[in-house]
């Protein structure tokens, strides 16, 4: 296989090959010329179309006295008003019956009370403004820390544990305590919830949603409609971005839009605006955790001690798969003996939290990182050296009873990315300039990361394919996932290339849609390309099977002896035929020349009640190298430098798999370091508001926030056995190499107070968060000059009086 | 009955009757069925709306600008030509050969699209910055900012990608050549733009007007005094599609002479109040150094494209950013209304949160910057992000430094008060006083106490002060060693 794993592919389109050559997106003309459609595109009007306005209640907590909808259908150009009583079926947006479609109750500020339909976006939003509801404001919880001191959780309260964590810590040489409360995140994906819904000639809803998870979709617009699944069919042509904030968001609004359509026999769109999607929709969760923390005296991770609070928001929605995965993951890629790990959902009166890229694993990772950085200045150990020293080795087993396959690749990883990026060398210019900067400093930090690879829920981890080789030869492709820019259909195609043995070119997809490929689940997990892949792979394998045969009859071969590639069919030393004159003649002898493919992971076994098993097929390992440089007037720092070396198996599609690792970097940057969710927490009027609604008041990363120098090398010789093509996944686990950027913010800061105490930095850290940060560090410094006392964090000592870290 | 709608989209006369004013750009042409040109955001911040518009380079040349296509009423390009990514190039289909333009041929090679969703958009940014006629290669070779091709990242600064992690859309940006001499978009820059032309569209309950000449504007707007004047629309559209305001008259200014001047005098420059930034930052050329700090960090370069400084003074918000920078240049406004002209410094010129000195019907018509400028100067905005943000804090420093001692120094601050100020009180404690760290640690305690800052999601009122605290120091940092080389002159 001749590939760069580099990043920087020279141009590629064109190669027009199977499994592991860098193909650029399978859209990527339809992109570049504006040309690919989107959910809200196909909705473009014929003038029969009704477009959709939530009317949204202005209360963090409210009851619902009256809703009267007759001044908005005095409104000109308003058609209807949908409210609880136009519900046929059952009036819940998702799957655990607490998500009211039409609610009584105001439980969050933004919440849609009722939708109004109109000829124009214009006549809907004014017949909502006419819309009059009487609400009785009610006590509302609104941060996590009321949650938690009113005791307002929901769901299941899981324990993880492995051995005797209160004993590790009693016999750890070095404890520590500390506190650690981080932000969400909105998705922001570019294009907004959307779904365009009507009726058939059939009398079937046809719903085209922007949705990662059709199968849902089409099950609760059928609950909400009072229909069976065969009634509904849902598209997912392609989505502008989802991250997970297309996996359980978008059912009901694709419901409001088919209750509108059956209800006017109109084609009714419904397209959020930005600040709609902002106030409505749910976000990463965010979390706080207690801890307790020990260390041998070869600052070893003995043991950890901690409470977990996820801030869930009014519903469940996914808040409990969520916390599963943040507790599976808080060992992110070290060794912890001992360990006990309470886990809770706080309910709380704002948007419900849900999947964004990680699912709960950024948010544990982030809490043992943060950990480590702390603590490493009193233990006395670099932190780079500190993270090495714990990292996983053979043989080890997670917390949850998992053995780490592949563990020793991280100290590979390790070796590999310092020799890359220098990383001798530039430690010692980066003590230089620092020794020269007064006010300028610059620190690296490097970071591992290890994740799992499956759904938690086992029961998801099934995928499925319809695969049809025409007449001609050509062929096409339907499978169950859906394509929100992470190249799943890029890589299908491959996959089908490579095990038809045709050009790319030869190999088509069809939209994905749940009339094609029933039962889905959800393009989530990082799993899109493992289950459909597995699934296209099966299909195409049928068929390829069915026609070796033919091909070994006419060529005179074994069928074992039958190889495909590139368009022809070779019986080994006696010649060869094209692919199309086989497929040709496998019509005419009645050969079967379309397939349905399965596809389902093996080995998996999950006891959610006692957190132990083995949920993951695997885990994808990764490590990031950043330098930073912070400015001491403001706090505002410049990312000089990323290398990564990540793990991808085998990689399908090199181009693809780059494009996911450095995305999802940098959105992981976006998360630590720049975007701010604030709600209105006083008391006044708006209590509950989301603050930072708009793309004007919450920043996403620009080009400006790239590192200056990124280069991205993808892990050689990494063949996953049992996985498609000897591949991993990469949709989720590069997000979590930005914790490379957040520790190498935290070193700078130590760099300009006395080196050996505590940096405590808040998260998301922000210029200004790092700012205060600076300034604690060098009233540290002036301290230790004044009075040449202890510092703080080096008298933290040993057991038994805890040394707190903090608080 | 008014004329009908005339723009020329790609290439062909696109004609439209009865169009609401406030329906924009991007709103029509996506009627049109040219679905390419997304909303992401409604306010000119992520840029997955931008289209190119063929604008004035002097009268007899033309060139390419990226502008949101959000924002401005679609009215306001009557008698314009717009081209979109559509008509850019044409991807492969059944009768239709691949044909993708050199900009897009990059961004599909090399990974540029993931989602797609903010492609065209960039497309249309790329475009512009790939046929910007002074862009040339450059000896130094490629860095964060501008490529060996000389492609200014910056052009780039108003289009958010969500999946990409920007880097391979910059190895397409800097791995364009020069157009070709028979590409018909190169060609068209030999050619004036069209002239924007005057209309007037009314719906119900609001009219769209570009009157014919200045003095017709002074008379429409001292009859209709709650009129609002339009020149980029980048606030315009935000009112009207976050707030929906639906203002009763909006008039347009972009075109008129009398606001589009800038001219050098021995004592002033003046800047027309409809000169475009992009224009500003590219006629100033550096010649006045506080305004060339500041256009890199003020907004975007689509915004920039669209955006005057009469409508960022006009608008009188604490936080817009060329104010400080206007203050500390001792900048006067010419203001203009049918009864006449008056000239007003700055400093004068705002009187509370969102007012100014400006009576009914009356509009600026250029701002005025003193030719004899203080020779030491800073610019520092405070935001989250490094570009494209919101102000903080912004503060603007212009000093004059001589023989070791602070002869003059003007400071203007924004975002610390309910409108921008200038620091009078750290001037005070400045001026006359030697250039040491002693005078620089004084006058930041009387910095920190400079307006009255607010909590808000932008910044504590801590950290502003600390901002306001910090900024001597930075300055005195940052020119400690030229100053000690002066001194010893």
């Amino acid at each position: 296989m001749n590939r760069t794993p580099e990043t920087g592919f020279g141009p590629t389109r064109g190669a027009g090959r199977g499994v592991g050559s860098p193909e650029s997106h399978e859209s990527a003309a339809q992109h570049v010329t504006g040309t690919a459609l989107y959910t809200d595109d196909i909705a473009v009007g014929d003038g029969r179309t009704l477009h959709a306005w939530p009317v949204q209640a202005p209360h963090a907590r409210a009851e619902i006295l009256s809703v009267d909808v007759e001044p908005a259908r005095r409104v000109e150009g308003v058609v209807r008003v949908l409210t609880a009583e136009d519900v046929p079926g059952t009036n819940d947006a998702g799957v655990k019956q607490d998500e009211p479609l039409f609610p009584d109750t105001v439980e969050f500020y933004g919440h849609a009370v009722c939708w109004v339909l109109g000829e124009t976006t214009e006549a809907a939003r004014r017949g909502a403004e006419a819309v009059s509801v009487e609400y009785e404001p009610l006590d509302s919880l609104v941060t996590l820390s009321e949650a938690i001191e009113a005791g307002s959780f929901q769901g299941r309260r899981p324990v993880l544990s492995k051995g005797d964590a209160a004993a590790g810590l009693e016999r750890s040489a070095r404890r520590f305590s500390g506190s650690f409360e981080f932000g969400g995140q909105d998705h922001f994906y570019l294009e907004t919830h959307a779904s365009f819904a009507f009726v058939d000639e059939g009398g079937q809803v046809m719903v085209h949603c922007s949705t990662q998870h059709p199968t849902e979709t089409q099950e609760i617009v059928a609950h909400v409609l009072d229909l069976a699944s065969h009634e509904v069919t849902v598209q997912s042509l392609r989505m502008g971005g989802a991250f997970g904030g297309k996996e359980m968001q978008p059912h009901g609004f694709a419901a409001v839009a088919a209750l509108g359509a059956t209800l006017t026999g109109r084609p009714v769109r419904l397209r959020l605006t930005r600040t709609q999607d902002m106030t409505m929709t749910g976000k990463r969760h965010p979390f706080a955790a207690d801890w307790e923390v020990g260390f041998d005296d070869d600052g070893h991770l003995t043991a950890l001690r901690a409470t977990i609070t996820s801030d869930g928001g009014w519903a469940l929605d996914l808040s409990e798969p969520v916390l599963s995965r943040a507790l599976c993951h808080i060992d992110n890629a070290y060794s912890i003996p001992d360990v006990e790990v309470q886990g809770r959902i706080a309910r709380t009166n704002k948007t419900s939290q849900t999947a964004f890229r990680g699912f709960g694993g950024p948010q544990g990772m982030l809490i043992i990182e943060d950990i480590l950085g702390r603590c490493a200045p009193a233990l006395g150990v670099a932190p780079d050296e500190l993270r090495r020293r714990n990292l996983y080795s053979a043989g080890d087993i997670t917390p949850y009873g998992q053995p780490v396959r592949h563990a020793e690749r991280l100290e590979d990883l390790w070796g590999q990315l310092e020799e890359r990026g220098d990383a001798d060398r530039r430690r010692r210019e980066i003590e230089e300039f620092n020794a020269a900067n007064p006010h300028t400093k610059r620190a690296m930090a490097l970071t591992p990361v290890k994740f799992g690879i499956s759904f938690n829920f086992t029961a998801f981890n099934q995928g499925g394919a319809l695969v049809h080789v025409y007449r001609d030869g050509s062929v096409l492709i339907n499978h169950g996932g859906t394509e929100m820019g992470q190249g799943l259909h890029t890589k299908m195609r491959q996959v089908a290339a490579t095990a038809l043995g045709v050009p790319l070119g030869r190999v088509r997809l069809a939209p994905t849609r749940t009339d094609k490929v029933p039962n889905t689940s959800a393009t989530a997990a990082s799993s899109g390309a493992d289950l459909n892949g597995g699934a296209v792979k099966d299909a195409c394998e049928q068929i390829r099977g069915r026609l070796a045969e033919v091909a070994g009859r006419r060529l005179g071969v074994h069928t074992e002896d039958v190889r495909f590639s590139e368009g022809t069919v070779i019986g080994l030393g006696q010649g060869s035929m094209t692919f199309d004159e086989v497929v040709r003649d496998a019509y005419f002898q009645r050969v079967q020349l379309f397939a349905a493919g399965y596809y389902r992971t093996q080995g998996l076994h999950w006891d959610a009640a006692r957190m132990q098993g083995e949920p993951f097929k695997y885990f994808a390992y990764g490590v990031a190298l950043s330098e930073v440089e912070v400015d001491g007037f403001t706090g505002a720092y410049r990312l000089l430098r990323t290398d990564i070396v990540h793990d991808v198996g085998d990689s399908l599609s090199p181009l693809v798999d780059v494009g996911q690792v450095e995305g999802g970097f940098l959105q992981g940057v976006g998360w630590l370091t720049l975007e701010e969710l604030r709600w209105d927490v006083s008391e006044g009027e708006r209590r509950g508001r989301v603050l930072s609604q708009a793309a004007s008041t919450y920043k996403l990363p620009s080009f400006s926030e790239m590192p200056e120098h990124l280069k991205v090398h993808l892990y050689e010789r990494a063949t996953e056995t049992g996985v498609v093509y000897g591949s991993k996944a990469v949709g989720e686990p590069p997000l979590m190499l930005a914790f490379s950027v957040r520790e190498a913010l935290r070193s700078a800061v130590a760099a300009f107070g006395p080196g050996d105490v505590e940096v405590d930095l808040g998260c998301p850290s922000t210029p200004e968060e790092v700012f205060w940060a600076v300034r604690r560090a060098r009233e540290a410094r002036r301290t230790t000059r004044d009075h040449a006392a202890p510092r703080a964090g080096a008298s933290a000592e040993s057991a038994p009086a805890p040394a707190a870290v903090r608080g | 009955m008014a004329d009908p709608l005339q723009i020329t989209v790609n290439g062909e006369l696109r004609t439209t009757e009865g169009l609401p004013p406030r329906v924009n750009l991007l709103d029509w042409l996506r009627s049109l069925g040219l679905t390419g040109a997304k909303e992401g955001c409604a306010e000119g911040e992520c840029g997955a709306c931008a289209v190119l518009v063929a604008r004035p380079d002097g009268p007899e040349r033309s060139r390419w600008t990226s502008v949101n296509a959000c924002l401005p009423p679609a009215s306001s390009f009557d008698g314009q030509e717009v081209v979109t990514a559509e008509g850019l190039g044409t991807a492969g289909a059944p009768g239709v050969s691949e044909d993708l333009h050199p900009v897009q041929r990059e961004m599909a090679e090399r990974g540029g699209s993931q989602c797609g969703y903010c492609t065209p958009g960039f497309i249309c940014s790329m475009a512009a910055e790939y046929y910007r006629p002074e862009r040339a290669p450059r000896e130094d070779g490629a860095d964060a900012h501008c490529g060996a091709n000389g492609f200014d990242l910056h052009a780039l600064s108003g289009n958010l990608c969500r999946c990409t992690g920007y880097r391979p859309i910059r190895d397409a940006a800097y791995e364009l050549g020069e157009p070709e001499g028979e590409d018909p978009l190169r060609r068209r820059l030999g050619r004036g733009a069209p002239e924007p032309r005057p209309i007037t569209v009314r719906s119900e309950e609001s009219a769209f007007s570009r009157p014919r000449t200045f003095e017709e504007l002074l008379r429409a707007y001292a009859e209709e005094t709650d009129a609002l004047l339009m020149a980029g629309a980048t606030d315009l559209g935000v009112e009207s599609n976050i707030r929906h305001l639906r203002p009763r008259l909006v008039l347009a200014i972009d075109h008129l002479s009398e606001l589009r001047e800038l001219s050098f005098s021995d004592d002033v420059v003046r800047i027309g109040s409809g000169v475009t930034l992009s224009e500003v930052e590219r006629l100033l050329d550096g010649r006045v150094p506080l305004l060339a700090q500041l256009m890199p960090l003020f907004a975007s370069r689509l915004i920039r494209n669209s955006a005057t400084l009469g409508g960022n003074l006009g608008t009188a918000s604490p936080i817009g950013d060329a104010a400080p920078v206007l203050l500390a240049l001792d900048a006067s406004l010419v203001l203009a209304s049918a009864e006449g002209e008056r000239t007003v410094r700055l400093s004068e010129f705002f009187t509370g949160y969102r007012e100014t000195v400006m009576a009914p019907g009356e509009l600026i018509r250029a701002v005025e910057v003193p030719m004899s400028q203080l020779p030491t100067t800073a610019f520092y905005k405070i935001a989250k992000r490094r570009f494209d943000d919101i102000s903080g804090v912004a503060v603007a420093i212009a000093a004059d430094v001589e023989d070791g001692t602070f002869r003059e120094v003007r400071i203007g601050l924004g975002g610390v008060a309910a409108t921008p100020i200038r620091a009078s009180a750290t001037e005070d404690a400045l001026r006359g006083r030697p250039w040491t760290a002693e005078t620089i640690a004084d006058a930041a305690a009387v910095m920190a106490g400079e307006g009255t800052p607010m909590d808000d999601l932008r910044a504590s009122a801590r950290y502003r002060s600390a901002m306001l605290e910090e900024s001597l120091p930075r300055f005195f940092a940052e020119f400690a060693a030229v100053e000690v080389e002066g001194a010893s002159r």
